[in-house]
C-alpha cells in the first residue's frame, strides 16, 4: 500500500443528520481552519467497515484515510491482519475527529456508520451503531460457510433497521464498467453520510488507482459516483 | 511539521531506521510481521543497505542481532509473543552478557488470540530477564520509544524490550518524525573481551553486574518522560494505566479524568509515582493489556494494603484484550443498553482459500486415514491448521512451531499406528528439522507430510527460508531417498498421493511426502 504524508490537525467531520454536502473550503491556513473548528461542535466520525477477508475493505479505508489526512483531521484506523483474513469475518474501525483520538477501537453504540460490503456482515457490528447511525450495505451475499442464513432472511433483518441504505454494489459496478469496482460503489453510497469534501475523496481514489492506469481510475470514479447517486436519491425520497 | 500515516508496527520500523540501526532480524508472526516488511520496503533502509532479510526462526534472528550488537552496531529484532519462547534461551542470556551496539527487542503480543495459540504477556519475560521494558500507548510513542529504546540500551548496556499488542500493531495514525535521525554506529568490538563469555566464573560476575544495574533501571524509569502522574480531584479511586490501556481510560474521560492516574509506559514500575498515588487515594484500579502483572505486584500476597482492583478481582475479565467498553464498566460509567443482534447471525471462521494446495492434501489424507480412525494426525502452525475445522477435520494437534514432527514421533514411540505429521515448509525449517533428526535416529514409524507452498503464507506470503531445498534437507538429516516423495498438490494427483500415503504408512520407518504447489495468494501477487 502506498504510504502518504500529511498534516493531521484541524477541522471538519460528520453530520449524519445533514445529508447535504456543503462545498468545503480547500485546505487553508491554520487560522481559517481554527475558526472552522470553533463554529462546529463535537466533530467526530466513527465508522465500522465490515466484510469478509479478501473482499478488500481496506481500499475503502485507505481512500477515507487519505481524504481525512488531506483535510487535516486526526485519524485512527484499526484493521484485521493475520488468520481471519483467510475468508473469515473482518472489520476495520475508522475514527476521524478534529480532536485527538484516544482509543483505536470504537466504543459500542458510538459509530455513525456501519459500511459493509456484505449483507450478513453488516449485522455483526450493530452493537457499535449509535442510536442515529446508518447502515450502508451491499446486498450481494458472500456465501463461503455452510450455515449461511437464507439471503431473504438477512434482507428482512436489514429492513427492520431504522436507517439503512442497501445497494446491489456488484450490479451497479457492472454498469460502471467493472464488477471489481463494487467497493468504490459502496464508498460512494456512504459518502453523503461522511462530511469529507467530494474532491478529496475523488483525489484519494485517483491516488490509489493511479498506478493501474487512467481507465481503471475512471471506472472507479464512475462506480463511486453511481453509488453516491443511489444514496442521494434514497435520501431525497425520504425527505 | 513532518507527519506520516503509519501502523503501530510500521512506526517501530521507522523508529528503528531513524534510531540508526544497521539491521533488523525477524521471523514473520502476526501481529509483528510488518515491522520488518516496512524496513524491507523503506527507501532509506534500501539505500543504506540495512540488513533486512528474514531469519529461519526467532532464535536465529536474535542471535544474529546479538552478533551485530557485538560488532558495535545498533539492531532491532522482532517477533510475536510466542516467538520469544523460541528465542528465550538467547534473550535470558543477553541480559547477562549485555550488549555493545544498542539492541531493541520488539515483541507483539496477541491478547484475545486473534491469530495465536495463547495470549502470554511478554512483559513477564522483560521482568524475568531483568531488563527495561517500554510499552507504547499509541503510534507516536511506538516510534519515539524505538529511538529512545536504542539510546537506552546503549546507556544501560542491556537490550531493551518494546512490547505492543495487536490493536496498536495494526492501527494506523499520523506520527511526527524526528528532524535529525541517528546515524549508524561504526564497527567496534566490546571493550571487555570476556563480556560475552558466559563461562560460570564469568557468568557469575556478569549476573552480579545485572543485579547491580537494577537500581539504575528503576531510577531511569522513575525519571522517564514515558511515565507520568496526573492529579485528580476525586480521591476515592486512583488509576494505574499501562500501555494501550491508557487510551481506553482516556476514551472515557477525553477532557479530564476526575481521578488521579499514572500512565505507565516504561518498566521497571516507577515506585515514586505509585507511592504518590497510593498515599492519596482510597482504592486503586489497574488497567493493563494482557496478564495482571502490575496488579499482582501491587497487591502482594497477603493483600494488607489498600484495595487493588483489576483482572484478578473480576473488575475486568481475566482473559482477552481490553476495550473502551470494558474499561467504562470497570470505572462504573453507565452505557446505554445495546440491542440484541439478529438471531440469524452466524460465525464466519477463516477457511483455506479456494484452490489452495493444502485442500488437495487433506482430501487424500482423509481418504487414507478414514481406514484407521480419528486422532492419528498431528499438525502445526500455519494456514494448514485450518484443516482442524470442517469440512476437513483432518488434524488433531496444533501446539507450537515444529511440534507436529516430534509429537508424531512420541506417539509412534508409544505404539500409535499410523502416526502422521502435517507441517508447512516454513514451519519445518523454523523448528521441524531437529525433530526429524530425532525420528531418523530412532527409525520411528511415522509419515511426515510437508505441505510445501513455497511461502510463509499465513503472515502474508514471505519467502520461505529453504525454498526448493526441502527434500535435500530431509535427505541430509538422514531420511532414506526412496522414502522421500515430491509431487505437485493438484486434484489430478489425488490417486498418486493416496497410493504414496498407503505405501509409506506400510513402511516401518521415517517417510517424508512433500506435496508442493505455490500458495495461490502469493502466485496472484507475483502475477499482479
Amino acid at each position: 500500500m502506498e504510504r502518504r504524508e500529511g498534516e493531521i490537525v484541524g477541522a471538519a467531520c460528520v453530520r449524519p443528520s445533514s445529508l447535504q454536502i456543503k462545498a468545503e473550503k480547500k485546505q487553508g491556513n491554520s487560522e481559517t481552519e481554527n475558526k472552522c473548528i470553533k463554529k462546529k461542535k463535537n466533530m467526530k466520525c466513527d465508522i465500522v467497515l465490515a466484510g469478509v477477508g479478501g473482499q478488500g475493505i481496506l481500499s475503502i479505508a485507505t481512500v477515507l484515510g487519505l481524504a481525512a489526512v488531506e483535510n487535516n483531521l486526526y485519524l485512527k484506523q484499526a484493521e484485521t491482519h493475520g488468520m481471519s483474513q483467510r475468508g473469515g469475518a473482518v472489520q476495520s474501525y475508522l475514527r476521524l475527529s478534529d480532536k485527538p483520538i484516544f482509543s483505536d477501537l470504537i466504543p459500542s453504540g458510538e459509530a455513525q456508520l456501519i459500511l459493509s460490503v456484505e449483507p450478513l456482515e453488516s449485522l455483526r457490528y450493530l452493537n457499535f451503531l449509535s442510536a442515529e447511525g446508518y447502515v450502508i450495505t451491499n446486498t450481494t451475499p458472500f456465501i463461503n460457510i455452510t450455515d449461511y442464513p437464507e439471503p431473504e432472511d438477512v434482507m428482512k433483518s436489514l429492513e427492520k433497521l431504522p436507517r439503512v441504505v442497501a445497494i446491489d454494489a456488484e450490479e451497479v459496478a457492472k454498469h460502471a464498467g467493472n464488477i471489481k469496482s463494487s467497493n468504490m460503489v459502496m464508498l460512494g453510497a456512504a459518502s453523503p453520510f461522511i462530511d469529507l469534501p467530494l474532491n478529496s475523496l475523488e483525489q484519494a481514489i485517483r491516488d490509489i488507482f493511479n498506478r493501474k492506469g487512467q481507465e481503471i481510475v475512471d471506472i472507479n470514479l464512475k462506480a463511486f459516483h453511481a453509488g453516491r447517486a443511489f444514496s442521494e436519491e434514497k435520501i431525497n425520497r425520504l425527505k | 511539521m513532518h507527519k506520516k500515516l503509519l501502523l503501530g508496527v510500521e512506526a517501530i520500523g521507522q523508529g528503528a531506521i531513524d534510531g540508526g540501526i544497521s539491521g533488523v532480524y525477524a521471523y514473520p508472526g502476526t501481529p509483528s510481521t510488518e515491522i520488518t516488511e516496512y524496513i524491507q520496503e523503506n527507501d532509506t533502509a534500501i539505500e543504506r543497505n540495512l540488513h533486512r532479510t528474514w531469519s529461519a526462526n526467532e532464535k536465529t534472528a536474535m542471535e544474529a542481532a546479538l552478533g551485530m550488537s557485538y560488532a558495535g552496531k545498533r539492531t532491532l529484532v522482532c517477533m510475536k509473543h510466542v516467538g520469544l519462547n523460541v528465542a528465550a534461551d538467547v534473550f535470558m542470556n543477553i541480559a547477562i552478557t549485555g550488549i555493545n551496539g544498542g539492541m531493541v527487542v520488539a515483541v507483539a503480543d496477541d491478547p484475545s488470540m486473534h491469530s495465536s495459540q495463547n495470549e502470554q504477556d511478554s512483559r513477564y519475560y522483560g521482568n524475568f530477564a531483568m531488563v527495561p521494558v517500554l510499552e507504547p500507548s499509541n503510534q507516536q510513542e511506538a516510534y519515539d520509544m524505538t529511538i529512545a529504546g536504542l539510546d537506552l540500551s546503549e546507556k544501560t548496556g542491556v537490550p531493551v524490550m518494546i512490547r505492543i499488542t495487536t490493536r496498536l500493531a495494526h492501527s494506523r495514525s499520523g506520527i511526527i518524525l524526528v528532524s535529525s535521525p541517528r546515524i549508524e554506529n561504526c564497527l567496534s568490538l566490546p571493550a571487555d573481551p570476556l563480556q560475552f563469555v558466559l563461562l560460570p566464573s564469568n557468568a557469575r560476575k556478569r549476573y552480579k553486574n545485572l543485579l547491580a544495574l537494577q537500581a539504575q533501571f528503576l531510577k531511569i524509569s522513575e525519571e522517564s518522560i514515558f511515565n507520568t502522574f496526573e492529579e485528580g480531584t476525586d480521591k476515592s479511586l486512583g488509576i494505574v494505566c499501562c500501555g494501550i490501556a491508557y487510551n481506553y481510560f482516556r476514551e472515557n474521560f477525553p477532557e479530564k479524568s476526575p481521578y488521579p492516574y499514572i500512565k505507565i509506559s516504561h518498566y521497571p514500575l516507577p515506585e515514586n509515582h505509585l507511592k504518590r498515588l497510593e498515599s492519596q487515594v482510597d482504592e486503586i484500579l489497574v488497567l493493563e493489556e494482557g496478564y495482571p502483572l502490575v496488579e499482582e505486584q501491587l497487591k502482594g500476597f497477603f493483600e494488607r494494603g489498600k484495595k487493588i482492583h483489576g483482572r484478578l478481582d473480576g473488575t475486568l475479565p481475566r482473559a482477552g484484550e481490553l476495550t473502551p467498553d470494558l474499561v467504562a464498566a470497570a470505572l462504573k460509567i453507565d452505557k446505554p443498553v445495546l440491542p440484541n443482534l439478529p438471531g440469524i447471525l452466524v460465525n464466519r471462521p477463516p477457511a483455506l482459500c479456494k484452490g489452495c494446495g493444502h485442500h488437495d492434501t487433506y482430501r487424500a489424507l482423509n481418504e487414507v486415514m478414514g481406514e484407521y480412525g480419528k486422532g492419528k494426525v498431528f499438525s502445526d502452525i500455519g494456514c494448514y491448521t485450518l484443516g482442524a475445522l470442517p469440512p476437513y477435520n483432518s488434524i488433531y494437534s496444533c501446539v507450537d512451531m515444529g511440534a507436529s514432527v516430534t509429537m508424531a514421533k512420541g506417539a509412534a514411540d508409544a505404539g500409535l499406528f499410523p502416526s502422521v505429521a502435517v507441517i508447512g515448509d516454513s514451519t519445518f525449517t523454523h523448528s521441524g528439522i531437529t525433530g526429524l533428526l530425532d525420528a531418523v535416529n530412532e527409525k520411528s514409524n511415522m509419515v511426515l507430510i510437508i505441505g510445501d507452498n513455497e511461502s510463509i503464507s499465513m503472515t502474508g506470503g514471505q519467502d520461505s527460508s529453504a525454498f526448493g531445498r526441502i527434500e535435500a534437507i530431509c535427505e541430509g538429516v538422514g531420511v532414506l531417498p526412496e522414502h522421500i516423495h515430491v509431487l505437485e498438490s493438484l486434484p489430478r494427483n489425488h490417486d498418486l498421493l493416496v497410493s504414496l500415503l498407503r505405501k509409506e504408512i506400510a513402511y516401518n520407518g521415517v517417510s517424508v511426502i512433500i506435496p508442493r504447489r505455490e500458495c495461490i495468494q502469493k502466485m496472484a501477487r507475483r502475477k499482479r
